[in-house]
């Protein structure tokens, strides 16, 4: 299938880590019988540090793949590898959870009852490696990078939502994970902090090189932040084409407005609507 | 609280509305009572109820006596014991049965079908199966809180967004520490809730089974404001009943402003809602 694609654009980010490989993934819900197929022989390669956006309509099973690399539940068949790793594959179907890889949420997922300092430090305190003191000042000094500086001590609830969300971002990167795992973070962010947020996701990328496997289904987004879009079938779930957004890496909001973004958009959404509408008309007839 | 904050809730607009609602009503209560002897008419209702000024002339003489305080005493004591009981085993069981699929199969269902009983129902039972009147009335009072609690725990703790358990999770955290720093958290505030409502019930069956059980121990005196109000009738004091009604409706508020308090120290971050 055309989804194992080694860009050679890439090449240059073969030494950073993190790159996972799902080869011909199956997943099967059977609640009650009645087998549902969320995912259906699916095989997506991702270089390390490659900003991977997985477009497609809601409901057609991007986030059971997020699943399955998170190891929050198993997979039916088939193998996900990371760094040449066995993640999940015969004998082992789910994977172990881990700080390799860490999730950023739909609706976050900040512990509402610890202050954003807290929040930053809880997973290298679980992990007990460091002294606290050397947490607590890489949490402080993490935080002012991603402009969360006089933030550390108001509780989540406290601050807007755009800053929750950077808060949740810089609390993935304190585990230095190799991969970051958006499951449509901005969905519910208004489109002026949407934009603020897309700039400093990059901006801390820049800073952090990390594999980001990113759900969304806009497009804009998808083009903006991605160096390619893998754009689903509506389900069961499988890449159905591939973008390459030869933009140049750093980018910022001028990109928006260039003809090379609008071709691509031109080019991915023709494929997103026909997706949409069939993921629309099955709903219709499920309903 | 400090003086000037002190100061602005007195000069507040709410607690002049308040002022004046109480005023209001103890104005109505009085001529109301009072009318038959002034104007030779009954009112209905009100004028069965002794006045506010008899009330208050009567509670004048009930504050020096000891055996008025023994029975606040004596009802704080059975509250506070029942309530604390129901808390001490009701918070771990309701966590326990959220967290352990084997103990909540095995436990619930006895749990639902003893639920609906009311504790009053549980009185004579309790007379009979507990050695002395002191205990069955505390069984009592901590069936009432128990179940409430129970029920605000467990639900409180299977509604916890899976979400945070997952980021936990994934962050490396143990078993313990998910239960410790994230299910416990997160029950808390259904935990504060469950026991101000506990309380309320605590305070309803301390006083019903007060006057089931009679005076207790030390010639009425043991009895508490239950059996105060239930004495009084008895004894045709009809000032006193009122004082005592009034004596449960303070202390109810206290407890409640006392748990209000604690909660909002344990889940500072629901005040910022």
């Amino acid at each position: 299938m055309s989804a194992t694609m080694n860009a050679d654009t890439n090449s240059q980010k073969s030494v950073i880590k993190g790159a996972i490989r799902i080869e011909d993934v199956v997943k099967v819900y059977d609640p009650d019988g009645a087998a549902v197929m969320a995912v259906d022989h699916c095989s997506i390669d991702i270089p390390g540090g490659e900003i991977c956006m997985i477009v497609g309509p809601s409901g057609c099973g991007k986030t059971t793949l997020l699943n399955a690399i998170a190891g929050f539940h198993g997979i039916t068949s088939g193998e996900i590898y990371l760094d040449n790793e066995l993640l999940c594959g015969p004998g082992k179907m789910q994977a172990e959870p881990g700080s390799d890889r860490i999730v950023v949420f739909q609706n976050g997922a900040l512990f509402p009852w610890k202050s954003n300092l807290e929040n930053v430090v809880f997973g290298p305190m679980m992990e007990g490696k460091l002294s606290k003191e050397v947490i607590y000042d890489k949490a402080i000094k993490m935080m002012a990078d991603a402009g969360l500086g006089g933030t550390e001590h108001s509780f989540p609830g406290e601050v807007s939502s755009g800053l929750r969300r950077r808060v949740e971002i810089v609390r993935a990167l304190m585990l230095e994970p190799k991969v970051l795992l958006f499951d449509e973070p901005y969905r519910a962010l208004d489109s002026l902090t949407k934009s603020v947020m897309h700039e400093a996701l990059l901006d801390i990328y820049y800073k952090n090189k990390v594999t980001i496997f990113f759900i969304t289904h806009d497009l804009e987004e998808a083009i903006f932040l991605g160096h390619r879009l893998i754009i689903m079938s509506s389900r069961p779930c499988k890449p159905k084409k591939i973008v390459e957004v030869d933009i140049p890496h750093p980018r910022d909001y001028s990109v928006l407005t260039s003809p090379r973004f609008r071709e691509l958009m031109e080019e991915a959404k023709g494929v997103v609507n026909e997706e949409a509408k069939k993921a629309f008309e099955a709903g219709e007839k499920e309903g | 609280m400090n003086i000037t904050k002190l100061k602005d809730k007195i000069l507040s607009r709410a607690f002049f509305r308040g002022v004046i609602a109480i005023s209001i009503f103890l104005i109505i209560w009085e001529v109301g009572a009072r009318f038959e002897s002034w104007y030779g008419y009954r009112v209905p209702w009100i004028g069965l109820i002794p006045a506010p000024t008899a009330v208050f002339e009567s509670w004048g003489g009930l504050i020096g006596d000891p055996s008025y305080w023994m029975s606040w005493q004596m009802s704080f004591m059975r509250v506070l014991g029942g309530f604390f009981a129901a808390m001490i085993l009701g918070i771990p069981f309701g966590l326990f049965m959220a967290v352990n699929r084997t103990f909540h199969d095995t436990a619930f269902p006895t749990f639902e079908i003893l639920r609906p009983i009311p504790p009053l129902a549980w009185v004579p039972a309790s007379i009979i199966f507990w050695p002395t009147a002191e205990l069955s009335i505390a069984f009592v009072t901590f069936l009432g809180a128990f179940y409430t609690i129970v029920i605000n725990v467990l639900g409180g703790a299977k509604s916890i967004n899976k979400q945070y358990l997952q980021a936990a999770q994934s962050m490396g955290a143990s078993q313990w520490d998910i239960f410790r720093r994230v299910v416990l958290p997160a029950t808390l505030p259904s935990i504060v809730v469950g026991s101000a409502v506990g309380m309320g019930i605590t305070w309803e069956v301390v006083v019903a089974a007060e006057m089931i059980s009679g005076g207790g121990g030390s010639g009425g005196a043991g009895g508490g404001l239950g059996f105060f109000i239930w004495n009084s009738y008895v004894g045709g004091s009809y000032e006193q009943i009122v004082v005592g009604m009034i004596s449960i409706g303070i202390a109810g508020y206290f407890s409640s402003e006392m748990l209000r308090n604690l909660g909002g120290f344990l889940t500072p971050w629901l005040k910022t809602r």
